[in-house]
């Protein structure tokens, strides 16, 4: 909402000269009324006068430029060359000086043309930042000529600055107006909050309509409301003998101060109601409205309407038309129909004035790709009862500006009463709410100045403010003018509260350092994926995985459905690294999956560590040491791998399920290489995809102190050769199970197949340790415990002495 | 024999002295204190003396052993030290080659500034929760005081899931308030961070998914003196002490009265500056008295409970913070990116 402090004024005095800028935003913003700018449509324009041209000669090189000159109020002519083809002498001109500023920073010096010296420049609507809506008696493409619009003749004086002509010396200020304030969408409304902010009086106006044709509406209109939700009240006045013009001056200023357009006076009047009091206004051509009779109805299946500005509209029974007996003439508090537009001609008008459901005019608004200033206050909900006052407003300027013959009477059609909100007054409660001693008198005085109703403790709530409808209304209404920063910072007495991190919080952080140590970076990825992601990443088209949470209107399909697998997204961003040439890569992120599940249409939301990487240094084996060495971290137990070579996503060869304390953890391994080249990546990717929830359950607990060892260890390197198929993780096991409760660690240090070893055969190293807990070992017994771990190797799985 | 021993202590002591190597005075000692050596041999001929020459003439024997002894042994440590001063001298580095750095991993600079704020409200005693991101419409709207027909509810802003619009991604941490109030008993301090979801493009400033931190107290006799003092003693701990804060009127659904805070611009001091696009201060979180019909709605009494939440978004706070441009950054995770943090 723009607000032309000029034009305030006019509501309560607030001169420019005696409150600043800075200290109007400032003390607005305070109060509620957000001021996100204020701007001076002047500012760039300096040393710019009106000047009346005395003489123009030809050029004498140049069949098109003149030579002119111009009093400016100085004791000399001023010589300017000009180009343009539209001034004559006894014209009113702006003159831009020498060393003069126009918008655009644009910097006029003296300077010759074509040999003749030119001490400055005249110049057009556009080059002083308006345009021919506002001053419509000039035209585009030549100088403006001040002396053509009738108001401005006989005003001007040669010398005087050309500010105040154009609007130049006003402020305009941008306001954030929150949804639930559409009353300060116009200047009554922010008036309102100044004069309250400032503790200045309201100067409000009643409008007065002479009605002087006399005649009666009721003999030329009726309005029908087909649908009071919809439409809770019209009213309607008319008027005839309407002579289309421009508008005066001061009504096109206050427009464009405000953003709007000047289009002609009547259809001015509406926006200018509009602006004034907030209630959108519309004018037919009542000459267009068959029958005379306005129906306010929903839009027929299949209807269309053309709106002004000349699309063809198609309607649906979910949005609301104003229509004669045959036809729509309008989308209600939204456009008018071309068909019903006012022109040159237009000779009846018929003023509409009514009050529309705002999550339709919304919905209508939208779905026609087509918001108004209208609509956006309509969608906001407006105050039932300011139609009455606008429509009078409306004929009020129609008689001072001599537009037109306003006809006695009003339609008014208002279904449904409207009750007004009535509250208690309980200054205690408010003053326990804010943590304030406010005075009852001073929260009476606020309240009255914003135009509520106080009898005792009973609170009468004005009909514009619909947002207020409980005690902590009134409240905020109280804080705002007591001031929020007025409020003392005290903190309340209460008991001492634990607070802290939940196990599961504290893990979530554990968890995330223990990837950092080794290396890992953390990203932040999204939720949403898109469906074509489980094919790129190999998913079978039965996968009980592929049963995602689908969002039915996604922004697209990248982001339609919820991942029920984390995998898609690392891969994402591990092929944007590799895209981005980035040498290597190592991520991590704990995010959530979003699982199905019985009993109701939420999700489970698991998370997952996932664990991404590639780059020179990367292998199987750099991945689960890094698995490995996570589980150590938090002392978990009994973890092993076993190879997986029915995972779709993975290498068959190098992928393998992750267990620990009995449960399946989850899966990691190299992505099989046709899924890589699915994301456009030409490396081994390695990927960890491990349940948080399951981690978290088999971590072990509180180290106990393990004396540490008082005799020697004994140790022995052995190696043995077996087939290649067996695992190595089963050797150990078997060697850990046969050495007994001497053998204290078994390191493997070497695998070797080759030149030595026979074909289909590998020979597998071990470093033992032995030890006793109560004494050295004697050479004799470290001996024996080997020869029994290298008969169970040989039995067990044909590993014989190297 | 007496000019024998002279004639030798003389000799040895000049060769010893004159050694330059270990290897050189080892032979040395051979040469002249070893079993075969010449002293040795000389001592051998002791028998051929008499008997009052005898004790004289060893012990100037033994003298001159232990004088050469103690120049060998000096001789050795002299020889030790030098050697060791050539080594260490060989062995020199030049100490402004680069290191062998341990590549640690990066927590994600979005996360670095949450576990900041997180520790200031754990410290005031707030419990963090988490809840749903797929959620009811009750908990996200309606509950919160957002009626059927709000336009936040619309298809247009906000991802469904079913076709009555009950089920949604969350647009607000704010259902997480709704939630505690009808889990956890009173009273309540908590904090709520977590991933939120509305129907914006991606561009510089917006994303479909962000980050908000959502906090709540209710308790008998919290006020908004005591949001404000609370709030203020966040933003000192996360902007530094002596921030300039204030306080404007602002409106959510679900608190009355409520507020909007600014930080003074830190870089013009509330002059104006194109980091605060010239208002001289910089919105950080909206807040306000948990309304009572919300309270009411979760089955807490409004005339004995009262409370304050606040909502503030994550990724403002941490692209301010560090200066980071496009919110495109964040999710992009380029490690030439992460690695800065």
């Amino acid at each position: 909402m723009l607000l032309s402090r000029k034009w305030l004024n006019e509501f309560v005095s607030l001169p420019i000269s005696e409150v600043g800028d800075h200290d109007f935003a400032e003390a607005m913003t305070i109060s509620g009324s957000k001021v996100e700018v204020t701007t001076n449509p002047g500012a760039e324009i300096k040393n710019v006068v009106v000047g009346v041209v005395k003489e123009i000669v030809r050029h004498e090189n140049s069949d098109h430029m003149w030579i002119c000159q111009i009093d400016v109020g100085a004791e000399e002519l001023v010589q300017i060359v000009t180009g343009a083809q539209n001034v004559k002498v006894g014209d009113y001109v702006p003159v831009a000086m020498h060393n003069s500023w126009l918008p655009g920073g644009v910097h006029i010096t003296k300077g010759k043309l074509r040999g003749v010296v030119s001490n400055g420049m005249l110049c057009s609507v556009k080059e002083l930042n308006v345009t021919t809506h506002d001053f419509p008696y000039a035209i585009d493409d030549g100088i403006f000529i001040l002396s053509d619009d009738p108001e401005l003749a006989g005003t001007l004086t040669p010398g005087q600055d050309i500010l105040p002509i154009i609007g130049g010396d006003d402020s305009l200020v941008e306001f954030e107006i929150t949804p639930n304030r559409p009353d300060c969408l116009c200047m009554l409304g922010l008036a309102r909050e100044a004069a309250v902010t400032f503790n200045k009086p309201l100067m409000l106006h009643d409008p007065v309509v002479k009605a002087e044709a006399g005649d009666d509406i009721n003999n030329y209109a009726s309005v029908t409301i087909e649908d009071a939700e919809l439409c809770p009240r019209y009213t309607a006045r008319l008027v005839k003998n309407v002579k289309i013009a421009p508008s005066p001056l001061w009504m096109r200023e206050r427009l464009r101060a405000a953003g709007m357009r000047s289009i002609n006076n009547i259809v001015d009047i509406t926006n200018y109601v509009m602006l004034e009091l907030g209630q959108p206004m519309h004018a037919f051509d009542f000459s267009c409205v068959e029958g005379g009779h306005i129906i306010v109805r929903r839009a027929k299946e299949g209807e269309t309407l053309t709106t002004i500005e000349g699309a063809t509209r198609q309607l649906t029974p979910n949005m609301l038309v104003i229509a004669d007996e045959n036809k729509p003439v309008a989308v209600a508090g939204i456009k008018g129909g071309e068909n019903s537009e006012i022109v040159g001609d237009t000779a009846m008008v018929l003023f509409e004035s009514a009050n529309f459901h705002g999550p339709t005019t919304r919905r209508t608004a939208t779905a026609l790709g087509m918001r108004t200033d209208a609509s956006a206050r309509f969608e906001k909900g407006l105050d039932v009862e300011n139609t009455y006052l606008a429509v009078q407003r409306a004929c009020e300027l129609v008689e001072m500006l001599g537009v037109g013959e306003v006809v006695e009477g009003v339609i008014d059609v208002m279904p449904n009463k409207r009750e007004a909100t009535k509250l208690t007054l309980v200054p205690d409660k408010i003053n326990a709410l804010l943590g304030t001693d406010i005075p009852r008198e001073e929260m009476v005085k606020y309240l009255l100045d914003l135009g509520f109703g106080v009898e005792g403790d009973e609170i009468t709530v004005p009909s514009w403010r619909m947002d207020v409808e409980h005690y902590s209304d009134i409240a905020e209404e109280v804080a705002r003018f007591f001031g929020y920063n007025n409020i003392p910072n005290q903190m309340a007495a209460s008991g001492v509260s634990a607070g802290g991190y939940s196990e599961k919080q504290k893990f979530e952080m554990e968890l995330g350092a223990a990837c950092r140590s080794c290396g890992y970076d953390e990203i932040i990825t999204y939720s949403f994926i898109s469906p074509n992601y489980y094919n790129k990443i190999n998913l079978p088209e039965n996968s009980p995985k592929r049963d995602s949470f689908k969002i039915l209107n996604p922004l697209g399909e990248d982001t339609s459905i919820m991942r029920t697998t984390t995998l898609p997204s690392m891969l994402e961003i591990i092929s944007r690294n590799y895209n981005y040439r980035n040498k290597s890569a190592k991520l991590y992120e704990i995010g959530k999956i979003y699982l199905k599940r019985e009993g109701d249409l939420l999700a489970d939301e698991p998370r997952i560590l996932s664990l991404g990487a590639y780059g020179s240094d990367m292998d199987f084996f750099n991945m689960k040491g890094v698995i490995e060495t996570i589980f150590e971290q938090f002392h978990t137990e009994d973890v092993w791998f076993e190879a997986d070579s029915t995972n779709p996503s993975y290498h068959p060869g190098r992928c393998a399920k992750v267990f620990a304390g009995g449960q399946e953890i989850g899966v990691f391994g190299q992505i099989h290489p046709l899924v890589a080249a699915n994301y456009g990546v030409d490396a081994e990717i390695y990927t960890a995809e491990l349940s948080f929830d399951a981690m978290m359950a088999v971590k072990g607990g509180l180290p106990v102190y393990q004396p540490l060892p008082k005799f020697p260890a004994s140790t022995r390197d052995i190696a043995v050769v077996c087939d290649i198929s067996v695992p190595v993780a089963k050797l150990a096991r078997c060697i850990k199970n046969a050495g007994g409760a001497y053998l204290e660690q078994c390191d493997l240090f070497d695998v070797y197949q080759g030149k030595g070893v026979a074909e289909g055969k590998k020979s597998v190293a071990f470093n033992l340790t032995l030890r006793a807990e109560d004494r050295s070992l004697t050479g004799e017994e470290a001996e024996n415990t080997v020869k029994k771990i290298l008969s169970a190797l040989e039995k067990e799985y044909n590993a014989v002495l190297r | 024999m007496k000019t024998l021993l002279s004639e030798l202590r003389q000799r040895a002591v000049a060769e010893l002295t004159a050694a330059q190597d270990a290897a050189t005075l080892d032979s040395l000692r051979v040469k002249y204190l070893g079993k075969k050596g010449e002293l040795t041999a000389v001592l051998k001929q002791m028998g051929k003396l008499s008997a009052e020459e005898r004790p004289i003439m060893g012990q100037l024997a033994n003298e001159i052993r232990a004088e050469l002894e103690g120049t060998l042994e000096t001789k050795k440590q002299e020889i030790a030290a030098k050697a060791l001063e050539l080594k260490l001298q060989s062995e020199t580095l030049d100490v402004t080659m680069p290191g062998k750095k341990q590549e640690l991993g990066r927590k994600h600079p979005m996360y670095n500034v949450l576990d900041q704020i997180k520790e200031i409200f754990i410290g005031m005693g707030f419990e963090i929760v988490d809840g749903p991101e797929i959620e009811l419409a009750d908990y996200n709207f309606t509950k919160l005081n957002i009626d059927e027909g709000h336009p936040s509810r619309e298809w247009t802003d906000t991802f469904y899931f079913t076709e009555d619009s009950k089920y949604l991604l969350r647009t607000q941490t704010s259902p997480m308030q709704v939630r505690t109030m009808e889990t956890h008993p009173l009273p309540i301090r908590m904090l709520a961070p977590g991933r939120v979801y509305r129907k914006d493009e991606v561009d510089a400033t917006h994303s479909p998914m962000f980050h908000q931190i959502e906090g709540m107290v209710i308790d008998k006799g919290i006020t908004m003196a005591d949001l404000k003092a609370t709030l203020n003693l966040v933003v000192q701990q996360i902007y530094g002490e002596g921030t300039v804060t204030r306080f404007r009127p602002h409106h959510f659904p679900f608190t009355e009265p409520s507020c909007e805070m600014d930080i003074q611009c830190h870089k013009c001091g509330g002059k104006g500056c194109p980091t605060c696009k010239g208002e001289g201060w910089i919105e950080i979180l909206g807040a306000g008295m948990v309304h009572p019909k919300v309270l009411s709605g979760c089955g807490i009494d409004p005339d004995e409970y009262s409370g304050w939440a606040f909502g503030m978004g994550l990724e403002r706070l941490a692209m301010g913070e560090y200066k980071i441009n496009d919110l495109r950054l964040i999710f992009e995770n380029d490690e030439r990116f992460l690695k800065q943090f």
